[in-house]
């Protein structure tokens, strides 16, 4: 097996899924609807890591008082939704799974 | 003063540093995570020439951990790289929803940037870029979030080659990415259909989580992306 034709393949192929609509746009007319639905892109992507990081823990669901990943998301999403500040929303975080890892 | 402090932010350097500071706490997850990979790669018998390669020429961490593992299975070649373009699937959609953001720049930057658009550099960098004016020199902060993500990945790679993961496995420290997703995404949930395409996918993420190569991740982002859609399409 030849690993490093893997890798350039493999970087080539990432790079071109990457570069692929950067490089269309502008190139034709782009429909309303495809418009509307790409603004929910990081909306939708960014939840969908979010949570199982933060449910799944050593590959099975713990939804447990046990998950200080869980706990400190939730503080975490609660202080990001009152305050819509992103830096109060990383301290909090972080001083929550701080707490939370050493008690 | 007033004219003379918008020029001042509108320097290239100033949206550079806009956006290396926006990737600043990405960063922290990003760094122990390059360890693990190196420290990984190089025990499944990979060179420290490859392993570190892999980190500057595919540049994506889940699909670097993955790759690694099927080298341990003595994979093919083909079935190597297939896997490395399902799991970096979802860069496409990065690449449909910032494209209209950099639409003006030129092919040489579009190429760049192309090259930098990972999980950690999109995230801020789309955030910054539905909340602010387009301007000449917006794609800068794109590049000062990707730069310093790649800076810090190479890095980290090295380090793991070289010492292995030296970082205690009872840190915390992956709760970084999650966290700033969280701080990215919530205060940009503003009305109905981004609460429900954020909560949709969540939902469809958690349910399709046992799907290999992270296809319960295209699958929940596309779920998403359709509820906020017809949603809105309703109001």
């Amino acid at each position: 097996m030849n690993i490093w034709l893997a890798i350039f393949l493999g970087g080539l192929l990432t790079f071109g899924m990457r570069f692929s609509f950067i490089y269309l746009f502008g190139r034709f007319q782009v429909p309303r609807t495809l418009k509307r639905a790409l603004h929910y892109v990081p909306t939708a992507v960014l939840s969908a890591i979010i949570v199982p990081s933060l449910v799944i823990r050593s590959n099975s669901l713990d939804v447990t008082f046990g998950n200080t990943y869980l706990l400190a998301g939730i503080v975490a999403i609660v202080v990001a939704w009152t305050t819509k500040n992103t830096l109060y929303t990383i301290l909090a975080g972080l001083l929550a799974i701080l707490i939370l890892t050493i008690i | 003063m007033g004219a003379q402090s918008k020029k001042a932010k509108d320097t290239p350097y100033a949206f550079f540093q806009a956006g290396a500071r926006a990737e600043l706490p990405l960063l922290i997850s990003a760094f122990p995570f390059g360890l693990i990979y190196g420290a990984l790669a190089l025990r499944v018998g990979l060179s420290p020439a490859a392993v570190q390669a892999m980190s500057s020429i595919v540049f994506a961490g889940s699909a670097q951990i993955v790759t690694s593992q099927l080298v341990l299975e003595a994979a093919p070649v083909f079935v190597i790289v297939l896997t490395i373009g399902v799991i970096n699937l979802r860069h496409m959609l990065y690449s449909a929803s910032i494209a209209p953001y950099l639409q003006k720049v030129s092919m040489k930057w579009k190429v760049l940037l192309s090259y930098l658009l990972t999980d950690e550099a999109y995230a801020p960098s789309i955030i910054h870029y539905e909340k602010q004016e387009l301007t000449p020199k917006s794609h800068m902060f794109l590049l000062g979030a990707g730069a310093s993500l790649w800076i810090t990945w190479q890095i980290s790679t090295a380090l793991g080659i070289l010492v292995g993961a030296a970082i205690p496995q009872s840190w915390p420290l992956d709760f970084a990415l999650p966290l700033t997703f969280i701080a990215l995404v919530v205060p940009v949930l503003k009305n109905r259909p981004g609460i429900m395409s954020a909560l949709s996918a969540g939902t469809v993420a958690l349910l399709a989580y046992g799907l290999p190569y992270e296809l319960g991740l295209i699958l929940a982002a596309f779920v998403g992306i359709i509820v906020g859609t017809i949603l809105e399409g309703h109001e």
